[in-house]
């Protein structure tokens, strides 16, 4: 489904990313982990689209296409969802509001009618529940004054809303409450239908107790420097990163 | 050869000409008043940029162009059928070149809660209330445009609301400038009076038919009787060619309220004067505004708030999208004279550039001389947000889409302020396709 090579990404003069190799397959769920600022975001970002990098080598496949040559619009119609780290505050926009449009964009790009109010409706109500999101909190104007889990839980009802084939989740565990976090990850793998594929990037092993991986990478200096199955992540819940660290550093 | 056009010289021999025709009138205290603004007119002249005021509004383009001062009016209903306001209901009043247009308008509000006449009519039929109030508010010792106005106030509309009415339906004064054979000039002058918890939305809209210039120099004054209420819309969606320049002029008295939206959807050179004076203590006044040049449209709206009796509140918003090589201005006076104790005066002043070309000029002035006072003001002007831009973007909104929906959300802070529900619509239908086709 995905396949990235020697994907290479920099902003201004600072190379980020230094030769990422991924596939994710079908149905699948890779966790990438790592130290701060190794390149986790931008990799994300990367793939949903942004323009702010430059792309200075390698290649990014979805689903046989070339994705590195597709505007953002047309990589979520292919079927990309990013749920952002830090979602943004769009004042005046509320979730609802923006969801109609989208989803009736992707609808028209892939040769379908749009939605009517109904199923719209009929849809939001479904997807509501499984987030356990407030209608009140979709109609408000989008993040604004929103705390950090509700903007979390906003991104990944979101997702349900557009249903992707591949989901990527930035840190969308981050600022959960446990509660939160229990629903949000059981929302999404309500989501995981053996086709649905995640990226699911986090620092706490916790989560990977209720989203269990197929694969867990860890993303250092702008290169996956190991991947392993789920028992990696239990190993750096117990051993942090320095061994991963030096390792890497004395090969450098 | 041509020879160079003085407009100047042009409106003060058309005066003298209008006052041999007047048959005795010329001695009634209203053309003496008129007579006054012509005198200060020829003293005053026409601003250059050296003027302050109109700093970055230049008027040179406006004054050397030809213009028939008494343009005809016959506009049948076919020729308006472009540009109607869908499902507007209420008064309707239609202003051909400045001349009422009965045939074309609608009043459904009883005269009991509301006069509604033609500014001649009323001079005929109230004129010791209109000597009182014409001329007492806007002011013509400093502004040119407006003591040219006062001159030659014939045309447009006298607003009356008695004491204790509530006026349910809204008044909508539609001004249309047909400038389909040539270059026509008009000056609408309107009065609207509040009597004591009078209650009354007003909107005055701009239309222009035809390719040829217009120009409009319009004066509205309001006085507002205490405890009253004013909703006072102003509606611009002109061709490129169109000049205007209008001054609104509103006297508060005690805890009256005034909530004036301004909009200009389109217009050649635009420039809007709202001025307020808090005649009395517990005043409550809202100025809203929104413009969205494009092409090589400018658009300058000035604003002063005259602070002048203690504990009053004025809250203030602009909001600015500029396209192209479009410019803008945005001047806000405020002032705090020393008796107004107690004063909370807030301003903002917001723009996005979404073009590299287009000019935004601000400048807020505020001029405080109590000590007890909360005043703020603001301005920003920036680019579209990239960031939101993303967000929309990635959730499959085409970039122009997710352009245009930023740009109405941006703009809907100031267009759901009108309380008409057809204008609004109007406005926003207006502004998805303005902002959808550039
Ligand atoms: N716009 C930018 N300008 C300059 N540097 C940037 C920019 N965006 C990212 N970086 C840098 O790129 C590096 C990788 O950032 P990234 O956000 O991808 O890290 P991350 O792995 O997601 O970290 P975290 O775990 O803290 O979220 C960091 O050093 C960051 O400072
Ligand atoms: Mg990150």
């Amino acid at each position: 489904m995905l396949k990235i090579e020697n994907l290479q990404a920099s902003i201004g003069e600072k190379q980020i990313l230094k030769g990422i190799n991924l596939e994710v397959k079908p149905g699948e769920v890779h966790a990438i982990m790592g130290p701060n600022g190794s390149g986790k975001s931008t990799l994300a970002s990367v793939l949903a689209g942004r323009q702010d990098y430059e792309i200075t080598g390698g290649s990014v496949e979805f689903d046989g296409k070339d994705l590195l040559e597709m505007a953002p619009e047309e990589r979520a119609a292919e079927g990309i969802f990013l749920a952002f780290q830090y979602p943004v505050e769009i004042p005046g926009v509320s979730t609802t509001n923006f969801l109609k449009t989208a989803l009736n964009e992707i609808r028209k790009y892939q040769g379908q009618e749009p939605l009517d109010a109904v199923s719209f409706l009929k849809r939001m109500k479904e997807k509501m529940k499984l987030v356990n999101i407030d209608q009140s909190l979709l109609s408000r104007s989008l993040n604004e004054g929103f705390s950090g889990g509700e903007k979390k839980r906003n991104e990944v009802f979101q997702m349900a809303m557009l249903e992707p084939k591949l989901g990527i989740l930035d840190e969308t565990d981050s600022g959960l409450d446990i509660d939160a976090l229990r629903i949000v990850a059981e929302g999404v793998n309500t989501l995981r239908d053996g086709q649905r594929s995640f990226i699911v990037v986090t620092h706490y092993q916790r989560l990977l107790d209720y989203i269990v991986p197929d694969f867990v990478h860890v993303l250092y200096k702008g290169r996956i420097v190991k991947s392993g199955t789920k028992e990696l992540a239990l190993e750096l819940e117990e051993k942090g990163y320095d061994w991963i660290k030096a390792e890497v550093d004395e090969l450098v | 050869m041509t020879t160079p056009i003085d407009f100047k010289a042009q409106l003060i021999a058309e005066f003298q000409l209008n006052e041999t025709r007047l048959n005795g009138e010329s001695r009634s205290p209203l053309h003496q008043r008129r007579r006054l603004a012509l005198t200060r007119f020829e003293q005053l002249g026409f601003p250059t940029i050296k003027n302050e005021e109109w700093k970055y509004s230049n008027v040179k383009n406006l004054i050397s162009q030809p213009f028939s001062l008494t343009p005809p009016a016959s506009v049948t209903a076919e020729d308006l059928s472009s540009l109607q306001i869908p499902n507007l209901t209420g008064n309707i009043l239609y202003f051909i070149n400045g001349q009422f247009q009965p045939q074309l308008s609608t009043i459904v509000s009883p005269e009991s809660d509301v006069v509604i006449l033609p500014f001649a009519e009323a001079a005929k039929r109230f004129p010791e209330v209109v000597e009182t109030h014409f001329g007492a508010y806007a002011d013509d010792e400093k502004d040119a445009f407006t003591a040219l106005n006062t001159a030659f106030a014939q045309h447009g509309v006298f607003i009356s609301v008695p004491k204790g009415k509530v006026v349910e339906e809204p008044v909508v004064l539609r001004f249309i400038a047909d400038a389909r054979t040539e270059n026509v000039a008009v000056q609408p002058r309107n009065l609207i009076l509040l009597g004591e918890r009078a209650e009354i939305k007003v909107a005055e809209s701009f239309r222009t038919l035809g390719e040829f210039t217009s120009f409009t120099n319009i004066v509205t004054e309001a006085s507002l009787g205490e405890n009253s209420h004013l909703e006072y819309y102003k509606v611009q969606d002109e061709t490129e060619k169109a000049f205007h320049i209008g001054t609104t002029q509103i006297h508060h008295s005690q805890s009256s309220q005034s909530y004036g939206t301004t909009v200009t959807i389109n217009g050649g050179f635009v420039r809007n004067n709202l001025n307020l004076v808090m005649g009395g203590e517990n005043v409550e006044a809202h100025l809203y505004g929104l413009y969205l040049p494009n092409g090589r449209q400018h658009i300058d709206n000035h604003t002063l708030v005259d602070h002048a009796q203690p504990n009053s509140y004025s809250n203030e918003l602009y909001k600015g999208i500029l396209f192209d090589q479009s410019t803008g201005v945005f001047n806000g006076k405020i002032f705090v004279r020393e008796d107004a104790q107690k004063t909370n005066a807030y301003q903002s002043c917001k723009n996005v550039l979404a073009s590299g070309d287009a000019t935004m000029n601000t400048k807020p002035q505020l001029e405080i001389y109590a000590d007890d006072v909360k005043c703020s003001h603001g301005t920003t002007t920036g680019q579209m947000d990239e960031e939101a831009l993303f967000y929309l973007q990635s959730r499959g909104i085409p970039k122009d889409k997710a352009r245009a929906l930023l740009m109405l959300a941006f703009a809907e802070d100031v267009v759901e302020k009108i309380k008409i529900p057809a204008i609004q619509e109007y406005l926003e239908s207006a502004i998805t396709r303005k902002v959808g086709e550039i």
